[in-house]
């Protein structure tokens, strides 16, 4: 089945088999390898994505579902070779260790920060809720969280590091919902 | 893991869907929201021949007011539910309850009608469904009929749906005014509920005039507490006849034995989160 899907920004068509998922579409078609598989269970959330504005675990769905949709990326965030606001408190704060469920926290991070703004601690572990750490115990993930959204609330950088309702598609415009 | 292959069809119109449906018999498999199907076609628990994906049918989403009760699209997300003013409004109970699906990502993903459809015992929206005498209304090769949640739900992950029917829209009683809760048990972040309880209470003047209560997962469908409803009914909202109620819930369920909890467990946890739930809802 022909799907054309807008990916970080670029347009892709393809054929693929309708039993592709949208992770390994990602993955080996485009070869974007920064979103990662962990658990094949649809818990960690490693392979979150955003589908038209809104996280989603790229490994429950199909990549025909992203038909003339829009699919943002871990690989998609950084500018001009700079990290993203998310990026970088997660760097700064040390929220990482293995690094292996960093690309679906990220993302997620951003939806949440995308629905709250000043995000209290217990917000970001319910926001965070389908995403698992192995390593860190989650203080410094916390704490990279609300420090990113202390950085991207308004006024307090560049407006295109800024995420507000109106960047946002509506999450119905999201195929198979 | 990667699901065996399929056929893949995605109609435009319902009518278009059970014809799909008809002609693939007892081999294909409808496609809501794809957050518990995709994860079992990937595990390869289930491989039907046909897959009948209902994105397309934008006339199954969303909210409407149609006077004494709300209409929501099966097709509705549990995040647009979720933000949902009407909902907000007459349907509390589904909304918090809707808040304890399973993590943001499958929010988004998930849909109302999908949860209704799969049945799973430990899902989180049957009981309040169930509590709010909700109506599933269902399109099917003879036409339009409407089903009442107590008849709806048939035995794990069972329904009164045919193979070749499709649910379009739950019709939802308003509750305006009516205070509720969502009270669910579970161990770990975005787990399934061990037993939940839905309670909705219209309190008037201190005293309960009014009282719904569901449970989650204490048998093989979603439970009604008619003796909890019973006995809460013209009582005041105290703690005392508030537990003297809970003490019913476990009454007429039929709860599994499994490994997060045997069925005397889940008999007391019933009874203690009904507790919780009404004290919670009344703010008591």
């Amino acid at each position: 089945m022909r799907i054309t899907v807008n990916v970080d920004g670029v347009g892709y068509t393809d054929d693929v088999e309708p039993r592709t998922l949208l992770v390994h579409y990602l993955r080996e078609r485009l070869g974007k390898t920064g979103t990662v598989v962990g658990c094949d269970t649809s818990n960690c959330g490693a392979c979150t994505v955003h589908l038209d504005g809104h996280s989603v675990k790229s490994c429950s769905v199909f990549a025909v579902q992203a038909d003339r949709h829009e699919v943002t990326t871990i690989e998609g965030l950084a500018r001009d070779g700079k990290l993203h606001p998310v990026q970088r408190a997660f760097h700064e704060n040390h929220a990482l260790q293995c690094g292996f469920c960093t690309p679906g926290m990220i993302m997620q991070s951003l939806d949440l920060i995308a629905d709250h703004p000043d995000p209290d601690e217990e917000t970001v572990r319910k926001g965070l809720e389908g995403n698992l750490c192995r390593c860190t115990g989650y203080q410094n993930i916390v704490k990279a969280v609300r420090d990113a959204a202390h950085h991207m609330r308004p006024g307090a950088g560049p407006e295109a590091e800024q995420v507000t309702e109106e960047t946002r598609s509506p999450s119905h415009a999201g195929g198979g919902e | 893991m990667i699901p065996a292959e399929f056929e893949y069809v995605a109609p435009t119109s319902v009518e278009e869907a059970v014809r799909a449906l008809t002609e693939a018999g007892e081999d294909a498999k409808v496609l809501a929201g794809g957050q518990s199907l995709i994860p079992v076609l990937r595990m390869r628990l289930a491989a039907p021949n046909v897959v009948v994906d209902l994105s397309n049918l934008s006339e199954l989403t969303g909210v409407r007011d149609d006077g004494d009760s709300l209409l929501i699209g099966a097709m509705t997300t549990h995040y647009e539910v979720q933000r949902d003013h009407l909902v907000h409004d007459h349907a509390r109970l589904l909304a918090l309850a809707t808040d304890e699906v399973a993590d943001p990502q499958v929010r988004h993903r998930g849909t109302f009608g999908g949860a209704l459809a799969h049945a799973d015992p430990a899902g989180d929206l049957p009981a309040p469904a169930l509590a709010m005498d909700a109506t599933m209304i269902i399109v099917g090769p003879g036409g339009r009929r409407e089903v009442p949640a107590a008849e709806f739900f048939v035995d794990y992950f069972t329904t009164v749906l045919e193979p070749n029917d499709v649910l379009v829209d739950i019709r939802v009683p308003k509750l305006t005014g009516w205070s509720a809760h969502y009270e669910k048990f579970n161990r770990v972040a975005q787990a399934w509920s061990i037993v939940a309880v839905a309670a909705a209470v219209r309190v008037s003047d201190g005293t309960i005039a009014e009282a719904r209560v569901a449970l989650t997962n204490m048998g093989p469908t979603p439970v009604r507490a008619h003796g909890v409803e019973e006995a809460l009914v013209g009582q005041p909202a105290t703690a005392e006849s508030i537990n003297a109620a809970a003490a019913r819930a476990a009454e007429g369920t039929n709860p599994t034995t499994d490994g997060n909890a045997d069925a005397e467990f889940r008999s007391h946890l019933a009874r203690v989160l009904t507790g919780r739930a009404i004290t919670a809802a009344v703010g008591a």
